[in-house]
């Protein structure tokens, strides 16, 4: 017995060095110099077959422009992630039909993170030793951002972030910059509304996450300089699907509006607990549910609801003589045509990192991430689907509260409401 | 007088919150009682109820019809998955066929996410949205629908064990399972019965739940967890135990967090766990006997 | 060399050479930065699936919160040593301590009891850590976390970079398998052994069965809090996600992939399941289907291989051993 057990751990050791070994040999480049030809059709020649050329656009050659992005397509932030990918597929077939990068064909490389920190650590690992890209966007969310940032400061690789943490740009850090509207935008969009409505006293309820938490940070700060007292918060756990005591608490305090922060679903349900609570005071709502799928969940609760957003949303509302309007025409027009769903927020944040990549690298013309950083760092007036975007080297995020334009839920649309 | 307003509401609320909890904690007892494995499938068959239920609902099938089919649909997953992935793990221990449900569920919530996207998906509610009031407290007419529903189908079962022959041959398994086989009950198909009808009272639940949670591929978990808590405050094994335990939770959860914090929400179902576990860990009507799972 | 007991000696520390070898080799056959820091979250992963794996093997007992071990292992090292600038190894060892104190407040009331009170006391206690990370924000900064944790030192040399890093989180593994064999093949192996067979008999034979499973407990615990610390300072970030229900139940997962009834099974398991997710991300045809790619994989394996891969292994062999010696005679 006593000297069977030994033999028994060896050979169980014996087969499990080389399962690892062979499995890590799966996960190591293919051909450390260069893709191999004839293995895999490269981004170029899937899209000739995908998508003509159009016209006047010479095929893009020679070896593949790589940018890699780390989305959450499954996980908790499965929500923003899947949208960021499609929206990330599809520009880089249309920049591909238009001639690509540089004159090469443009490789948009996407790994998930699973909404996990240690994952997403490693996709940046991946995409940087691996497949050498010139620049990251992504990750989806401020945990899985924060996690990575290390990771790139260490590479010198550049990284475009679409979440919306404050503490990702600041303090500023060389190497990170980000696309999405900060919530800090967000609620001066929101104190400006207030003052114009003379409204002085509010209640806050927000989600238990990142993106809540920092959202009633800000809000907290912001208001309390602005003169506007908030009367009561109140939170809620990001799978509650009954927010019923947290507003009948809310109610009793007698606020002049309710302002709510968080992502699909729960806003859904704080509109609805309102409307079966009888709170008719008006329901502000964070930049988070500026998408099709809240006025879906939140049906005829939704009705009234206002909120800072983006222009993407309410593109058709948007006057023909701003500047943002043909990319979002395009690109809202684009999105759906092949994926039959709009484009929301988070695809938005996926097309405004890309395309500052790209134009940096135009730019800079070169591959090379450092060169490709300090491109992107002189970013002026570059128009996304976020806002207009200027990076400098005291601001990596780029955008001021003009970014967002207020709007209103009515008859079950989203409509300008200035 | 604005302090009781508002007990009232809290206990309302907290009542149709913990019916939910109850009729899930419900759906894990009955497992339980018959195979020993704690399913952790239970949320996903809650979750492929209301996601066919919505889908069918918005092909405008009546709900009256939508109901049982979604019903009998999330049944026949459980079966499957008592014969596919269970059932060939009977010889081995009970914490392998406990890991293989783990497998099931992160299988169906990767199926549902690539059949309905990741998105929440609403249902309209049954009988429109115009709140009820009883006395002060303001009541969504769907809640009074998940009450209803919950008693109809606690009701309902506990008539099946106590009056057919089926049930009363469940029980015996619950009891002694080698005793059962010995009285020439089939122990194997009691498991796959109790597979089925525990999916099958979960996906019923999922469809009265969708109109008033919403629901997306990944709305199981959360409330599974929330339902286990359920069955084992009321003690595990006993299915009246379960709803009362559930109901217990959900009025707890409204009153912590209307008089304590929100920001505590949670905690307090799982802190009322850890209480019974050390203080009655048969649970608060179970029979205080040693004998745990 | 030639007594029976020198030979069984001599290959009883066999696998743990050859795992040092390998240790030793992967960083110099894999230059590659992903693929070590893979080897370095597989590591990590072993590290508590080995404590799990002897709770669930040893002692017969489930636990559903070891992330929240994990977590507090992680939250010590980073708040000790950002906000008190304590030295990193001091943090682990409090850290340590302190989660085997907490382990030890769990496990000893549901540990007495018989069945499986540990597992649902675990999934509370689990999921309440997890909150209170969240809640405590003026230690622990909330869903922000905690950033710029100092990395180890050993004298002069800092543990950075993933090498570095590889090297000190296996070589705390390395340890942690070397002691947990010792224990196994000890008189307190013999006795969970027992335990796991039959408390009735065991208790019956004067083993005092509960105190055995809380100390079990208790190291399992501690493992976990050390793979905890020694996640912080090489990620130098924590934040409340990765300590949720999720990462419990994939340690679990681990663990019966593996085999529980092997110590060698942690290992295996947390080295299939880390690559095995790693190459469905790679693999373009599945890559979309993640989801319900892993779900299938792992289904099948507990179906075919319900003793875990290191069981069926030795099952095989023994298998073969049997042929042999039939073939022989």
């Amino acid at each position: 017995m006593r000297g069977q057990r030994p033999h028994r751990g060896l050979a169980v050791l014996v087969i499990l060095l080389p399962v690892v070994v062979l499995v890590m040999w799966g996960c190591q480049p293919k051909a450390p110099t260069g893709p191999e030809p004839g293995v895999q059709p490269t981004p170029a020649e899937e899209n000739q077959a995908a998508t003509p050329l159009e016209s006047g656009a010479k095929a893009p050659t020679g070896e593949p422009v790589k940018v890699g992005a780390i989305f959450s397509v499954t996980g908790n932030n499965a929500p923003l992630g899947e949208p960021e990918k499609r929206a990330a597929q599809l520009i880089q077939e249309e920049i591909n039909a238009k001639g690509g990068v540089l004159g090469r064909p443009l490789q948009v490389i996407v790994k998930d993170d699973k909404t996990d920190t240690t994952e997403a650590v490693n996709a940046a690992k991946d995409l940087i030793n691996t497949e050498k890209v010139c620049a990251i966007i992504g990750p989806s969310g401020t945990p899985t951002t924060m996690a990575i940032v290390p990771t790139m400061e260490e590479a010198k690789v550049p990284l475009v972030s679409c979440a919306a943490g404050m503490k990702i740009t600041n303090p500023i850090k060389p190497y990170v910059f980000a696309v999405p509207q900060t919530d800090t935008l967000a609620v001066a969009k929101i104190i400006e509304y207030l003052k114009a409505n003379r409204i002085e006293k509010v209640a806050t309820i927000y989600v238990k996450d990142p993106y809540g938490e920092s959202g009633q940070e800000q809000l907290s700060t912001h208001l309390s300089k602005a003169q506007i007292k908030i009367l009561g918060s109140e939170s809620y756990a990001k799978d509650d699907t009954d927010m019923t005591t947290q507003l009948t608490k809310l109610r009793g305090l007698q606020p002049q509006a309710i302002i709510c922060w968080g992502t699909n679903p729960g806003p859904a349900h704080v509109a609805k607990g309102m409307k079966k609570l009888g709170m008719t005071m008006p329901l502000i709502q964070s930049h988070g549910v500026a998408n099709a799928k809240f006025l879906e969940l939140a049906a005829d609760a939704g009705e009234g609801v206002m909120l800072p957003a983006g222009r993407l949303v309410v593109w058709e509302a948007v006057p023909d003589s701003h500047p943002q309007k043909p990319i979002l025409k395009s690109f809202a027009e684009a999105f759906r045509a092949k994926y039959s769903k709009d484009a929301d927020t988070f695809a938005g944040h996926a097309y405004d990192s890309l395309h500052i990549v790209i134009s940096a690298i135009e730019a800079a013309k070169s591959t090379e991430p450092a060169k490709v950083r300090d491109a992107l760092e002189k970013t002026k007036d570059f128009v996304g689907t976020a806002g207009v975007f200027t990076y400098t080297p005291q601001d990596h995020n780029g955008l001021t509260k003009d970014a967002f334009v207020w709007v209103k839920v009515e008859g079950g649309k989203w409509k300008l409401a200035e | 007088m604005h302090l009781a307003d508002s007990l009232l509401q809290f206990t309302v609320s907290g009542i149709a919150l913990g019916a939910i909890y109850g009729i899930v904690g419900l759906g894990f007892t009955i497992i339980f009682n018959a195979t020993g494995v704690i399913n952790f499938a239970q949320g996903e068959f809650v979750m492929l109820g209301g996601l066919v239920a919505a889908t069918l609902v918005s092909l405008h099938v009546p709900v009256a019809l939508a109901l049982p089919i979604a019903g009998f649909a999330v049944a026949i997953v459980g079966l499957l998955v008592q014969r596919l992935a269970v059932q060939p793990l009977t010889r081995s221990s009970v914490i392998s066929m406990v890991t293989v449900t783990i497998g099931v569920s992160v299988l169906l919530r990767g199926v549902a996410k690539e059949l309905w996207g990741p998105n929440s998906v609403a249902m309209a509610p049954f009988s429109g949205s115009q709140p009820l009031h009883l006395g002060t407290a303001a009541v969504e007419p769907q809640e009074v629908w998940v009450v209803a529903t919950v008693l109809v189908i606690v009701v309902g079962v506990q008539l099946f064990f106590e009056h057919t022959m089926v049930g009363k041959a469940m029980r015996a398994c619950a009891i002694n399972r080698a005793a059962a086989q010995l009285a020439g009950i089939s122990v194997d198909r009691m498991n796959l019965l109790a597979f089925g009808l525990s999916a099958g009272i979960s996906g019923l639940a999922g469809v009265v739940l969708a109109p008033l949670t919403m629901v997306s591929y990944s709305s199981g978990t959360p409330i599974a967890v929330k339902g286990f808590c359920a069955a084992i405050v009321g003690g595990l094994g006993n299915s009246a135990g379960a709803v009362v335990g559930g109901i217990l939770l959900g009025m707890l959860e409204s009153l912590g967090a209307g008089f304590i914090s929100s920001d505590y929400k949670n905690a307090f179902a799982l802190l009322v766990l850890l209480l019974v576990l050390v203080l009655r860990p048969s649970g608060l009507l179970g029979k205080r006997t040693d004998r745990g799972l | 060399m030639t007594t029976p007991r020198a030979r069984s000696v001599f290959l009883g520390s066999l696998p743990v050479l050859a795992l040092v070898v390998g240790v030793v080799a992967f960083p110099l056959v894999f230059r590659n930065n992903y693929v070590q820091s893979v080897g370095a979250t597989i590591g990590l992963y072993s590290l508590v699936a080995l404590g799990l794996c002897l709770l669930i093997g040893y002692a017969g007992q489930v636990s559903l919160g070891h992330a929240a071990f994990y977590g507090l292992g992680a939250y010590s090292s980073a708040v000790l040593t950002t906000r008190l600038h304590w030295d990193p190894w001091l943090a682990m060892l409090v850290g340590a301590v302190l989660t085997g104190a907490v382990a030890w407040l769990v496990g000893r009331p549901t540990l007495r009891l018989h069945g499986h009170h540990l597992a649902m006391a675990t999934l509370g206690f689990g999921i309440i850590m997890q909150i209170v990370f969240i809640e405590g924000d003026e230690l622990t900064g909330g869903f922000g976390g905690i950033t710029s944790i100092p990395p180890l030192r050993i004298g002069g040399l800092s543990i950075t970079g993933d090498v570095r890093n590889f090297y000190a989180i296996w070589a705390v593994v390395v340890l942690c398998v070397m002691a947990s064999r010792c224990l196994v093949d000890s008189r307190v192996g013999r006795a969970l052994r027992a335990i796991h067979d039959s408390e009735t008999a065991a208790a019956a034979c004067g083993v005092d069965v509960s105190t055995y499973k809380v100390q079990v407990f208790v190291l399992s615990a501690v493992f976990a809090s050390v793979a905890g610390s020694l996640y912080a300072h090489y990620i130098t970030f924590v934040s409340p996600d990765p300590f949720s229900l999720a990462f419990s139940i994939q340690m679990l997962v681990i663990v019966i992939v593996g085999g529980s009834r092997n110590v060698w099974g942690a290992l295996l398991g947390a080295a299939l399941m880390t690559a095995l997710a790693q190459q469905i991300e790679k693999t373009d045809a599945i890559k979309d289907l993640s989801d319900v790619a892993y779900g299938l994989v792992l289904v099948l394996f507990i179906v075919f291989m319900p003793a875990g891969l290191a069981g069926a292994l030795s099952k095989g062999l023994a298998r073969v051993r049997a042929q042999r010696a039939d073939e022989n005679a």
